[in-house]
């Protein structure tokens, strides 16, 4: 290790104290040291979105912030949601029945930012637009957008303008 | 790829930062990272020394003081968009932040650091440019304060020495009866912007422009303010502008081009842009003088 930096961080409520190389960015040190492959790395220069997590609280690309950044601070991970084996967060839930994912690849990121932003509507209902524009820094190859965004929306939109799971067939 | 070896510095005292940045070669400065960690990722940049101002809490700041607003080099992007005293006194930040990248990236994006990476493409240099806004910087010898125009020099470069941080950046306040606009345009919404156009518009008691200040963006390496556009507008009551007043307000400015948008398609971005933010803010002033 060339530049060794002591860390102390809490990740998903988890209290971590950690040595790491000063180069190491913050998604490598959750996939290589803990073991929270969750999180995925796509692009690793901070343009598709996939290794979204939350910082204090705030949506953050964790492969644009060193791990000796996150000293002191308080992680969220997608591993914070559910439980190998037990009930779907809602959101998750919601991407399931809305088609809202194919390969899955964006899909950690993709959650952590509706996490995001389900905490700072604070109970307001959102229009599409507002959930397109709060979406629009995560990239999905797969389902064009329009099965995240209703599965958006029928979590936090006016719910007579949803099309279900079951409508879709 | 990952980012190049470096040794990791995080200094609790902008004397200190200054200090490291004097005695290590080939140092860069670490604000919020949005831009900086790509191009470590990527090994654009590969500094020996790297100096994180995370520590350096005085940097994160938003404040009054006199006629201007000041806002500390580390703030946030996401602070300065939700923050009541930046949406009441310099609209123009306001209006142009929200356009900054996305919310993950203003989350830990800061003001400084988009001013110091001076992207062609960013927003905050060119409201900056628009507003005159001032820079405070710390060095070896003290601090000084520079016009933006003094800060700018080309493609991602400023005119700091490699010893010095900057600290704030201070604002103007917009005069009453302002009415502002920022609009650019691109293929995606928050990309980077071709073309962007600031303009913050303060109107007479009679109705017709007293002041205008107007800065482009996208089509030099640096922010273009426009002197000539705003001379054009001074006195001139906003229902009487043409269509093609734009267009002839920057027919004489030359556009750089690159391998997707060639200097004429930049050109007429310009032109439309600029007509459309005039009347926008024009809108906006008389409504706030309405009140």
């Amino acid at each position: 290790m060339f530049d060794p930096c002591h860390i102390s961080l809490t990740v998903n409520g988890r209290a971590i104290e950690a040595t790491v190389d000063s180069r190491v960015h913050l998604a490598d040190f959750l996939r290589k040291n803990l073991c929270l492959t969750g999180t995925h790395l796509g692009c690793e220069h901070g343009v598709c979105g996939a290794c979204t997590i939350l910082v204090d609280g705030a949506s953050a690309r964790a492969c644009l912030m060193l791990a000796v950044q996150a000293d002191g601070r308080s992680i969220e991970t997608i591993e914070s949601l559910s439980a190998p084996g037990a009930a779907l967060h809602p959101i998750q839930q919601a991407l399931a029945d809305h088609h809202g994912l194919q390969c899955g690849y964006c899909t950690p990121g993709v959650v952590m930012t509706l996490l995001e932003l389900d905490r700072d509507r604070n109970g307001r209902t959102l229009d599409e637009t507002e959930i397109r524009t709060a979406l629009s820094g995560n990239l999905c190859r797969c389902t064009g957008y329009q099965g995240i965004v209703d599965a958006a929306l029928a979590l936090y939109g006016d719910t007579h303008t949803i099309k279900t799971g079951a409508d879709l067939g | 790829m990952k980012a190049a070896r470096f040794k990791y510095h995080a200094p609790d005292s902008v004397v200190a930062a200054v200090a490291l940045l004097g005695t290590h070669e080939n140092a860069r400065i670490l604000a919020g990272g949005q831009s900086l960690m790509p191009m470590l990722n990527l090994r654009v940049a590969a500094p020996d020394h790297l100096v994180d101002l995370r520590r350096i809490t005085a940097l994160r700041c938003i404040e009054e003081r006199g006629e201007t607003l000041r806002i500390g080099a580390m703030t946030t992007q996401r602070m300065v968009e939700h923050s009541p005293l930046v949406a009441q006194h310099c609209p123009l930040l306001a209006e142009g932040i929200a356009l900054v990248g996305h919310q993950q990236t203003r989350n830990r994006g800061t003001i400084g650091g988009s001013l110091c990476h001076l992207d062609p493409g960013a927003e905050l240099p060119v409201i900056a440019c628009a507003l005159d806004a001032r820079l405070n910087v710390a060095g070896p010898d003290g601090e000084r304060s520079i016009a933006f125009d003094d800060f700018a020099e080309g493609y991602l470069t400023t005119r700091l020495t490699a010893d010095e941080v900057l600290t704030s950046i201070d604002w103007p306040k917009a005069p009453k009866r302002t009415g502002v606009a920022f609009l650019e345009f691109n293929r995606r919404p928050a990309d980077f912007a071709i073309v962007s156009v600031a303009v913050q518009i303060n109107l007479g008691a009679d109705g017709s422009i007293a002041r205008a200040r107007i800065a482009l963006g996208g089509i030099q390496p640096t922010p273009l303010r426009l002197p000539s556009a705003e001379a054009i507008l001074e006195g001139v009551s906003p229902a009487a502008l043409r269509t093609h007043w734009g267009h002839d307000a920057v027919a004489d400015i030359s556009c750089d081009g690159d391998a997707l948008y060639p200097p004429d398609y930049r050109h007429h971005l310009c032109g439309a842009l600029l007509h459309r933010a005039v009347l926008a803010a024009c809108a906006k002033a008389q409504r706030s003088s309405d009140v």
